[in-house]
């Protein structure tokens, strides 16, 4: 902890970030929230551990944290504390011109997974899906890298089971389990604003003119905003897990998500912020692309 | 409607310079196909975004259609090879929620394949006639045909109220 405090605070010092999005501690020191440190003394206040959940990256496309780097006319690099996979984020965004690589300085923990909700000690039961079937505990980009590689505690990866246990189930049976789920749907916004791939400026679902996406909380309007959400992230989707996290009405989102990152996986090889130098892959396309399913 | 007097409503969605000028020769060669489908010409293939899909299943569709050019023969070059990606991605999505797969179809049919579009539409015509209205949206419809009406209501009995 004190190595990552003393290097931010040398890089504000130095002037080589104007600011750097972190954790800090909230209230017990199994919590975290987000704190953006602009000043150096004020890097003590910075924590990494299991219990830094929030994938950050969705602060980067925000206008007010991305003027921040606007110093006297030029600009200047937004620090990040990112967990690997919250990279991913970085490295899609970069890869989707939201932002440019020499624009942020990315801080990375070789990391050790961490919990699903806070106050609970990490073990085998308590660790988040994702770091199940995380592809790299190692940050694949960073400009600093602190912390060791432990053993992951073991535990079998149900999200995949579910998924695949749909398959046996009739176009109609999923059909009722998701618009069951959907229906709890309070068009809140939370997964929209808690993704750092929704980082859209006009999102459909508020466009009036025509109205694409009903936006009352009714069985048809959730569907259809649940459909478009799950669309627009597939193969964007870098796996955060953040948008469930932030559902107050606890919907399975990864459940969607996790599947359309292996339908990506399967029929494209393709895993979203991998890599800097591949285009995206719904901005790009094969000629040679599978195509058996049209007529 | 009764239930033996249902006939499947299948909207098209497909571009203007192959597929619609096929289903133009389709009709100029006199070959018949059926009338359960309801054409919208877009400009190109790549320009059919998912939400009119969802539109149309909102609005009462029981199947949709999506066609266009050959890959290789976009008027706009690409435009049907990315939306041939989009496809692959929104197609296995629907099936997952649980739209089964014969309800959304794509085909490529090009300006001289007037047979090929009867073809097509009779298949997907007939395989949404085996499995019947899209009951799932209907009733996503209905409910929300009740709250609209609840919520009328409401109104019209505080306009009574009031005066
Ligand atoms: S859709 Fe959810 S899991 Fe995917 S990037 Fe957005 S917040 Fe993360
Ligand atoms: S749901 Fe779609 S349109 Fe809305 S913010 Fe996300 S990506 Fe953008
Ligand atoms: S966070 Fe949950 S309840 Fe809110 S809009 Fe998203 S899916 Fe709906």
């Amino acid at each position: 902890m004190d190595e990552l405090r003393n290097h931010v605070k040398e890089m504000l010092a130095n002037g080589t970030v104007a600011a750097v999005i972190g954790y800090k501690e909230a209230g017990s020191p199994m919590r975290t929230k987000p704190v953006i440190i602009t000043a150096p003394e004020e890097a003590i206040l910075l924590v990494f551990n299991e219990y830094c959940l929030n994938n950050l990256a969705v602060y980067l496309t925000k206008a007010r944290v991305k003027n921040l780097a606007r110093v006297n006319g030029t600009i200047k690099k937004l620090g990040i504390v990112a967990k690997p996979c919250d990279v991913h984020a970085v490295i899609a965004l970069i890869q989707e011109s939201q932002l440019k690589r020499e624009d942020v300085y990315i801080i990375s923990f070789n990391c050790n997974g961490v919990v699903k909700d806070y106050g609970e000690t990490l073990t085998g039961e308590t660790i988040a899906s994702k770091c199940l079937h995380c592809d790299a505990r190692q940050p694949l980009y960073h400009d600093k890298v602190f912390g060791e590689l432990k053993d992951l505690p073991a535990s079998p990866d149900e999200e995949l089971a579910k998924i695949k246990s749909f398959d046996d189930m009739t176009s109609q049976e999923r059909f009722e389990y998701f618009k069951n789920e959907f229906d709890k749907c309070i068009k809140c916004y939370a997964c929209r604003a808690a993704c750092p791939m929704c980082y859209c400026t006009q999102c459909i679902t508020d466009k009036t003119i025509p109205r694409w996406v009903e936006s009352s909380a009714h069985g048809r309007g959730n569907f259809s905003w649940n459909l478009i959400r799950a669309f627009h992230l597939s193969a964007r989707c870098v796996g955060c897990g953040e948008c469930e996290r932030a559902c107050p009405m606890d919907i399975p989102l990864s459940l969607i998500n996790r599947k359309m990152l292996e339908v990506a996986k399967n029929d494209f090889a393709y895993l979203s912020g991998r890599n800097l130098e591949t285009p995206t892959l719904v901005g790009s396309f094969d000629v040679k692309d599978k195509e058996e399913f049209i007529l | 409607m009764t239930e033996e007097k249902w006939e499947p409503k299948v909207v098209a969605f497909v571009c203007n310079w192959c597929t619609y000028t096929g289903a133009d020769l389709a009709g100029t060669s006199r070959l018949k196909y059926p009338a359960n489908m309801k054409m919208i010409r877009v400009m190109c293939s790549g320009g059919i975004d998912p939400v009119f899909i969802i539109k149309a299943f909102e609005r009462g569709a029981d199947g949709v259609l999506i066609s266009g050019c050959h890959p290789g023969d976009c008027h706009y070059n690409a435009g049907n090879f990315h939306a041939r990606r989009r496809w692959t991605m929104f197609h296995q999505l629907l099936e997952y929620l649980g739209i089964d797969k014969n309800r959304l179809q794509f085909s490529w049919v090009s300006a001289s394949e007037g047979k090929k579009f009867v073809d097509v539409v009779s298949k997907v015509v007939n395989d949404v006639r085996e499995l019947g209205p899209f009951k799932g949206y209907k009733e996503l419809n209905s409910e929300f045909t009740a709250v609209v009406n609840g919520l009328k209501q409401e109104v019209n009995k505080a306009e009574a109220v009031n005066g």
